[in-house]
């Protein structure tokens, strides 16, 4: 049977066009606020449009204003169901001390693991450093390591001030969207089950093994902590968030004992990968700024325990923060605040 | 309107209604990323004179803040974009094309983040390699990032009306001359053959003249094999004129015609 196709459009034309108008208005200003009157005209419109489609997919296949139709509910459809409004409720401030340490505490199993694994690959780079110090070529793929670290040492101190001098601002910035782009890729590598990124993250633990056995072999550790704590308390768990991001999404792929499906698992995530990700952002931010406009600076302009006090103190304001902050929220609020 | 070839998802609504979302193929992605490749350059090349000036006064911080708000320009892109067109960036706007939910929902900022920031691994080694491959394999063309964050691309169209006027049936329809065989046609002519004539009318223009001939004489001599009509019926009616009165006994009534 076929519908009476131009009485069905006759009769309707005015109720799609109606829908197809709001939904236009909405489209072109997506902050427009509707009021109650409205909001219901639009859902009676959508109900309408609706039972049309429902009616045409039941008596006939024509399929221009079937695919009319289809646009105008699918449309429709979104708009019902859309939930813009959680980002208007945004608090950055709230969404940087709370959500962040929350969502960080939530998921810190893949955090551990992430660090296990960092540590594991330092493990194998100062073995590897130990059993042939000439693999060192091998290890460090930067040349101004390769060097020997007394001599570094002992140019960095006479020379008191970094080479940067004015360009600090520009090494500094550098630094930051380098590590950002790193930790992107540590968690987007989590697309690959998790491998890429534990692979990353083995990567730059060998790296950090072999250059801190290469600095305590040559005897220069003061030099090796003053150097590396001040920006490195932060730069290296903000790559361990980074892949504490990746193991999350690797692990919500697998699935293992969770029998929802895979768009049900990916939904959950999401925000929470979003939250880690902005909390990597800001932790690298600082480390960037204080690589460039700090660490640098060496004895005698900057005593090394004074350098190393200040490392200290960063991570354990970190860990205060990591561990301590939000945790007095209930969990309900925290989840409502990730959502945005 | 929506082009009904290629592949689609089929969304059910929670009132039970179902439609279908056309999904985007793989080169109009393609050269929407090419469109806002380019227009983050031209971003990027249009803000470089802004720092030469300050770095007049500090060279270094004129640098560092190019540095920073190219990768902020870069990275945010399409994180803006898509948030504030919803889900369309220059390049897809002007290719037709939109993410959306896998449930045809609008996006989540949550989401339009994660499937930007997996374009580090979509895009490797170049040019999206793995991105490509990845949304060819998958049933709903999804790169890893749209994979990870619960996204589709599709591509949408102008909403329009078919307009049954412009079938332009002969005031005087010979086939409905023989009330017994129009009945007959309108029981034997499945709803897909009528869409079929329907949809070769109204898309008449889009044809080329040896094609439309060619495509409106197959269709008429189907038809007229169908339920044959006696001669006088037919007589001097071109095949597109035969199918114009045959849409108009399939989808107009009898008290729906026009005067």
């Amino acid at each position: 049977m076929i519908v009476d196709l131009e009485k069905f459009i006759g009769n309707q034309r005015q109720v799609w066009k109606e829908l197809e108008e709001v939904l236009g208005r909405i489209e072109r200003n997506p902050s427009t606020r509707l009021d109650l009157d409205q909001i219901k005209r639009l859902h009676l419109l959508y109900g309408i449009t609706s039972a049309d489609l429902a009616r045409l997919q039941g008596f006939a296949a024509e399929s221009e204003l079937k695919l009319y139709l289809e646009a105008l509910v699918s449309k429709g459809f979104c708009e019902i169901h859309d939930h813009r409004s959680t980002l208007q409720r945004f608090n950055p401030v709230r969404w940087a001390t709370r959500s962040f340490p929350q969502v960080f505490r939530a998921r810190a199993g893949a955090f551990w693991i992430a660090s296990a694994v960092m540590l594991f690959g330092c493990f194998f780079g100062v073995l590897m450093l130990s059993i042939d110090p000439e693999a060192k070529e091998a290890l460090m793929p930067f040349e101004q390591l390769l060097g020997d670290p007394s001599e570094r040492v002992a140019r960095e101190e006479l020379k008191g001030n970094p080479d940067l001098g004015a360009n600090k601002p520009v090494f500094s910035s550098t630094l930051m969207t380098h590590n950002i782009r790193v930790s992107i890729l540590c968690m987007a590598m989590g697309v690959t089950l998790g491998m890429g990124t534990l692979i990353l993250l083995f990567y730059n633990g060998v790296l950090l093994g072999a250059v801190a056995m290469d600095y305590i072999h040559a005897g220069q550790t003061s030099f090796l902590l003053g150097w590396l704590l001040p920006h490195g308390v932060i730069e290296i768990p903000a790559i361990l968030v980074a892949g504490q991001a990746g193991l999350l999404l690797g692990s919500t792929l697998m699935g293992g004992q969770d029998c929802l499906p895979l768009s049900h698992r990916l939904r959950r995530i999401v925000p929470d990968l979003t939250t880690l990700m902005g909390g990597v952002a800001l932790m690298l931010v600082w480390a960037g700024i204080v690589e460039a406009f700090f660490s640098q600076y060496h004895e005698p302009v900057l005593p090394y325990a004074l350098k190393i006090a200040f490392g200290a103190l960063e991570l354990t304001a970190l860990t205060l923060f990591l561990s301590r902050s939000g945790s007095m929220d209930s969990a309900s609020e925290g989840r409502s605040a990730r959502a945005s | 309107m929506l082009p009904s070839h290629g592949k689609s998802v089929l969304i059910r609504t929670p009132e039970g209604i179902a439609f279908r979302l056309t999904l985007a193929g793989p080169v109009s992605r393609f050269m929407a990323w090419l469109l806002d490749t380019f227009c983050v350059l031209a971003a990027v090349t249009v803000i470089a004179p802004i720092f030469q000036l300050i770095s007049v006064f500090s060279e270094s911080y004129g640098i560092a803040l190019q540095v920073l708000l190219s990768f902020i320009i870069s990275m945010g892109y399409g994180i803006c974009l898509e948030w504030f067109w919803r889900g369309q960036t220059l390049g897809k706007r002007l290719l037709g094309l939109r993410v959306m939910d896998e449930q045809g929902l609008h996006l989540r900022v949550s989401q339009i983040i994660v499937r930007n920031l997996l374009r580090a691994v979509d895009g490797l080694p170049l040019f999206y390699l793995v991105g490509g491959l990845a949304s060819a394999i998958s049933l709903k063309g999804q790169r890893l990032g749209d994979l990870a964050a619960s996204t589709i691309v599709v591509r949408i169209g102008e909403l329009a009306i078919p307009d049954l006027e412009s079938l332009e049936a002969d005031k005087y329809n010979s086939l409905r001359e023989q009330p017994y065989l129009a009945a007959r046609l309108r029981k034997k002519v499945s709803m897909d053959e009528a869409s079929l004539v329907l949809r070769s009318l109204l898309r008449r223009d889009e044809l080329k003249l040896e094609s439309r001939a060619e495509l409106y004489g197959k269709l008429a001599e189907h038809f007229k094999s169908l339920v044959p009509f006696p001669q006088e019926c037919l007589e001097g009616l071109a095949d597109e004129r035969y199918l114009r009165n045959l849409a108009d006994v399939l989808f107009r009534s009898r008290s729906a015609r026009r005067p």
